[in-house]
């Protein structure tokens, strides 16, 4: 905790400072919480499925939806491929031992290695990762069927970034994370008793072996973070954070990134022909009621 | 003679009006068993507030059979209501009507229309071109729907044109969650709630909604505040709520008398300055 005296200053660019990015813990788990109650029951759904991973963005997730929605109407799945650690596995299982859902081991081995087992050309480690995502989006999906939303886990700096598979983890029903970068999502997951085994180990997709985020991406979620802030959040341009000295490399990279990947955060294009088009001009929410 | 107020810190359901009148009666029911004079929601309460293309669906004239079962609950205590108003020329306004002894007194359309940042309103909306003040059993008021008080001159015109109450329904998204303070837009709206309270020598009555729209989380935390600045009643964040609380005419008297700001101020200075660079000409009457 800091003294509420960090809030009386202005709030600089600085690469040495990422006070900005702290966050009030209880608020943001309260909104969360009723976040992810209200939009399931707008649905007219009552139950939530996670897929728990091990890792800190999935312990969050279901660790809200279990006090939104109570444990018993929380399914959470963890879907390993053969290359998948042993901790991953005790880590799932703690968080539902701590938190009180049920979980359930489904693997994925034989049918990602059947489907790739049919080319006859190398297959590139990218396309085994992807085709892992969307095997568990879509266990997860089936799984929520009748009356069970999917709930996402991509946090804010992934969505940004774009580090993640289009339909595969970053598809859901709704996501109650992906408003927190990864250092605030850490930090509401040591406030919410998740253990910190869990929130302090190095993240990985566990798409291959030896994959980590920050080993894959080059450079660490603090220092992403704190250039997202400045830059999403508070609107800076990169020339300007790099005059407060921010890398420049690092500044250009992030920024490319956020713009090479806009097309996974959006709906699909939908070529505009008729006088009213979905998308377009078709414009209803979604939280469409009725009488 | 104080007056009681009763606020409904509600969550109206996106595009179900028939739904909403059901829940306002439920709402006015209890008001009225809390002895409140008038009961208060939020803007666009009637029908929701993200409404986007659903607003021409749930338009409707002021005088619409729709909104039969308000003017009529109104014969037991005033209610000031949401609605999208369908304009005789076929415009839509984001509209606050006040229901009195079963008849529609007053509508306020929102002038001030935000179109940025997560609103959308000047997409689907027309703009209200005028600040007029009513009278109730509580006093003169004017009503600022949402954005409305967020601009200094609404309640300035207001308190000049001699409103003693201001009534604000919103829709107000809560968001701004940075450590060592306040949710990020409550801090705003209270700021500005004491500060044209104080300064003003009105009462402020900010009538926030709760719930959700498309993720986005109406906070609540609705308030009367008194002219001398205190809060007389403040309701919770996030959660429904029947707030109740008092207005004092003679607090408002004794305040403008130890603070006569209001009786000072030089309307004409102001209207001669804006008119100069208007470039429209302005004769002093005297």
């Amino acid at each position: 905790m800091t003294s509420a005296l960090a809030r009386t200053g202005v709030i600089r660019p600085d690469p040495k400072d990422p006070s900005p990015l702290r966050i009030d813990e209880v608020l943001v788990r309260k909104m969360l919480v009723l976040f992810i109650r209200d939009e399931t029951t707008k649905a007219r759904l009552r139950r939530a499925v996670v897929g728990v991973s091990g890792g800190v963005d999935s312990a969050v997730t279901v660790a809200l939806a279990t006090e939104a929605l109570g444990p018993e109407n929380v399914l959470g799945l963890f879907t390993p491929y053969r290359i998948s650690s042993g901790d991953s596995r005790d880590h799932a299982q703690q968080l539902s031992e701590k938190f009180g859902f049920p979980l359930e081991e489904v693997p994925i081995t034989e049918q990602v290695d059947a489907y790739f087992r049919a080319p006859k050309e190398k297959v590139d480690r990218v396309r085994i990762g992807n085709k892992m995502a969307r095997e568990r989006k879509s266990i997860e999906y089936d799984r929520s069927w009748p009356d069970g939303i999917v709930l996402g886990t991509s946090n804010k700096t992934e969505l940004l970034l774009g580090y993640g598979t289009q339909f595969g983890d970053m598809a859901c029903g709704i996501n109650p994370v992906g408003d927190l970068y990864k250092t605030q999502l850490r930090e509401l997951a040591l406030s919410i008793g998740i253990p910190e085994a869990i929130v302090r180990k190095p993240p990985t997709a566990e798409l291959w072996e030896g994959q980590t985020d920050e080993g894959e991406l080059g450079f660490t979620y603090p220092d992403a973070d704190l250039i997202l802030y400045h830059m999403v959040d508070r609107r800076l341009r990169p020339s300007e954070l790099i005059e407060h000295g921010f890398d420049a490399q690092l500044v250009t990279r992030i920024r490319e990134l956020v713009r090479r990947n806009h097309y996974k955060r959006v709906m699909p294009l939908i070529a505009k022909l008729s006088l009213r088009t979905v998308g377009h001009d078709f414009l209803y929410p979604r939280d469409w009621e009725a009488d | 003679m104080s007056i009681r107020i009763a606020i409904a810190q509600c969550a109206p359901a996106l595009g179900a009006v028939r739904r909403n009148v059901d829940m306002h009666m439920s709402w006015i029911a209890r008001a009225k068993a809390a002895g409140a004079r008038l009961v208060i929601f939020p803007e666009l309460s009637l029908t929701g507030y993200y409404l986007k293309d659903l607003a021409a669906d749930v338009a409707c004239a002021a005088d619409d059979p729709q909104l039969a079962p308000i003017a009529k609950a109104s014969v037991d205590l005033d209610i000031s209501a949401g609605f999208v108003e369908r304009s005789a020329d076929a415009k839509l306004h984001i509209a606050q009507g006040h229901w009195s002894g079963g008849k529609l007194i007053h509508v306020h359309r929102k002038v001030y229309l935000p179109t940025y940042g997560i609103f959308d309103d000047g997409r689907y909306f027309g703009p209200g071109d005028r600040f007029d003040t009513y009278r109730w059993a509580g006093g003169t008021t004017g009503v600022a729907i949402c954005e409305d008080l967020w601009h200094v001159s609404t309640p300035y015109l207001y308190a000049a044109a001699g409103a003693t109450i201001v009534l604000a329904p919103s829709a107000s998204p809560g968001r701004g969650v940075a450590e060592g303070g306040d949710l990020g837009t409550a801090e705003s709206c209270r700021l500005m709630d004491r500060f044209y309270a104080s300064y003003l020598t009105v009462y402020v009555v900010y009538v926030n909604r709760v719930g959700h729209e498309d993720g986005i989380a109406f906070w609540g935390g609705s308030e009367i505040v008194a002219p001398d600045g205190t809060v007389a009643a403040r309701a919770p964040e996030f959660d429904e709520h029947l707030l109740v609380g008092e207005i004092d005419p003679d607090l408002v008297a004794r305040e403008r008398a130890r603070n006569p700001l209001l009786r000072d101020e030089r309307e004409d200075i102001v209207l001669r300055n804006i008119a100069g660079r208007l470039g429209l000409p302005f004769d002093r009457r005297d």
